[in-house]
């Protein structure tokens, strides 16, 4: 079951924010992370990414989008 | 085309940016517009505010065709790139009021954030205050972030159309603009105000001026250039990607009015700047602050309007009126220094914003 940080309607920087707590919070495992914007999603993946985790899965899910990272 | 989406969310994409960005300002300042202002967010938006009547400080009065092409550009990219989104309701009223005093803060400096670099990359030493007082502004802004500071979330609008009101003002400015040109020596138009001399008198010609503004309004929604944004995550995440765009705009201003014969270096005389460093810093440590609470530095906030981000045109509103506010109230500085209410309205700008930080939380 992978955590979820629902940033959706958030303003820069709170979607990365939230999504470096949480990986702070599991150091691994799987993260499913809802924004709305391009830009939040593409500042959430190359925070995750810098962290040294892995997108597996950028997906629509209505207006948002659902970036999937993890790190084994 | 996904392919250019991508390009310009990269390290390099965003040095592109930079570099076009500063290589653009000193031109227009070749062109006309006012020293070391080749572009001049907060500068050019309270001479609309002078345009429309807003104040009546005769010098700073035009409405300045650069600020309606960044909307119209990011517009026209967000629609193009289906970035389009119309959306708002994150605490409009309080980033209202952060728009007011962030443009109180950078009038008593006189520059936004991208002055700033530009003021520095024309020689001006008074702007290295600006810039310290901006990087600490940021940082107590983070510390608020680190926090919980949040404005809450923004919903959807209900309607496509929510997010055109603010690109089709910029719009109807723009029809203003080329119905009512400018009189020969300035003074009234049939509506707008046009200084007859200082800054305002100053300007390319119209058609560059917003072409200019139209390509970087472009090139920034793409790429989520942001001057306040570079500082922010360098302090809060060691993140230097939007960074290394500031710098790339640094060192290409820097280059380029070398090649123009625009570098002077010095802190006397300089060009619409004043040398009482203790408020070079403190008024930009206010902007620095209000624009961190408010989430993007005041051209991010014009490019983010253009999306449909109602929030951000709330926010661009209140530096317009915040203009109004200094230049009518004698809060805004001049090559002379502060003005008589400049350090006053700046210390409580600072406790206001201070409030601000912390009263919004998260949950």
């Amino acid at each position: 079951m992978s955590e979820i940080v629902d940033a959706r309607g958030l303003s820069c920087p709170e979607p990365v924010l939230l999504t470096l707590e949480a990986i702070k919070r599991l150091n691994k495992g799987e993260i499913d992370i809802l924004v709305d914007t391009d830009t939040s999603k593409e500042n959430v993946s190359r925070a995750a990414q810098s962290m040294g985790w892995q997108i597996i899965d950028i997906s629509q899910e209505g207006t948002a989008y659902k970036v999937k990272i993890k790190k084994d | 085309m996904q392919g250019l989406k991508n390009f310009f969310a990269t390290r390099w994409g965003i040095i592109f940016v930079g570099l076009v960005i500063g290589v653009l300002a000193p031109v227009l300042q070749k062109l006309g517009n006012p020293p070391n202002m080749g572009i001049c967010v907060a500068c050019m938006e309270r001479d609309i505010a002078g345009a429309l009547g807003l104040h009546r400080a005769g010098v700073v009065q035009y409405l300045r065709p650069e600020i309606l092409g960044f909307v119209l550009g990011a517009f026209l990219s967000a629609l193009l790139y289906r970035e389009y989104k119309p959306r708002g309701g994150s605490a409009p009223f309080i980033r209202f009021i952060l728009g007011i005093f962030a443009m109180i803060g950078a009038l008593v400096f006189l520059g936004c954030p991208w002055r700033t670099l530009l003021r520095l990359a024309g020689g001006d030493g008074n702007a290295i205050f600006g810039l310290l007082g901006l990087i600490f502004g940021i940082f107590i802004g983070t510390r608020f972030l680190k926090a919980g500071y949040s404005l809450g979330r923004t919903q959807p609008a209900s309607s496509k159309a929510a997010g055109l009101a603010f690109p089709f003002l910029m719009l109807g400015l723009l029809v203003l603009l080329l119905i009512d040109p400018r009189p020969e020596g300035g003074g009234r138009g049939l509506v707008l105000f046009y200084s007859a001399k200082g800054p305002g008198s100053m300007f390319a010609p119209v058609f560059i001026s917003l072409f200019v503004g139209l390509v970087i309004g472009v090139l920034a929604q793409r790429s989520r250039f942001c001057t306040m944004g570079a500082f922010r995550d360098l302090l809060l995440f060691k993140q230097g990607h939007l960074f290394s765009g500031v710098l790339a705009l640094l060192i290409s201003a820097f280059v380029t009015n070398l090649i123009l014969g625009q570098f002077n270096p010095s802190f006397e005389k300089q060009p619409i700047a004043h040398t009482m460093q203790l408020w070079n810093f403190l008024g930009m440590t206010l902007a620095g602050l209000a624009f961190t609470l408010a989430g993007g530095c005041p051209g991010r906030q014009l490019f983010l309007s253009g999306e449909g981000d109602a929030d951000a045109a709330v926010f661009a509103t209140g530096m317009i009126v915040g203009a109004g506010v200094a230049h009518n109230f004698g809060l805004a500085s001049s090559p002379a220094g502060i003005g008589p209410n400049g350090a006053v309205a700046t210390i409580i700008g600072l406790i206001v914003c201070i409030i601000i930080g912390l009263a919004m939380r998260r949950r």
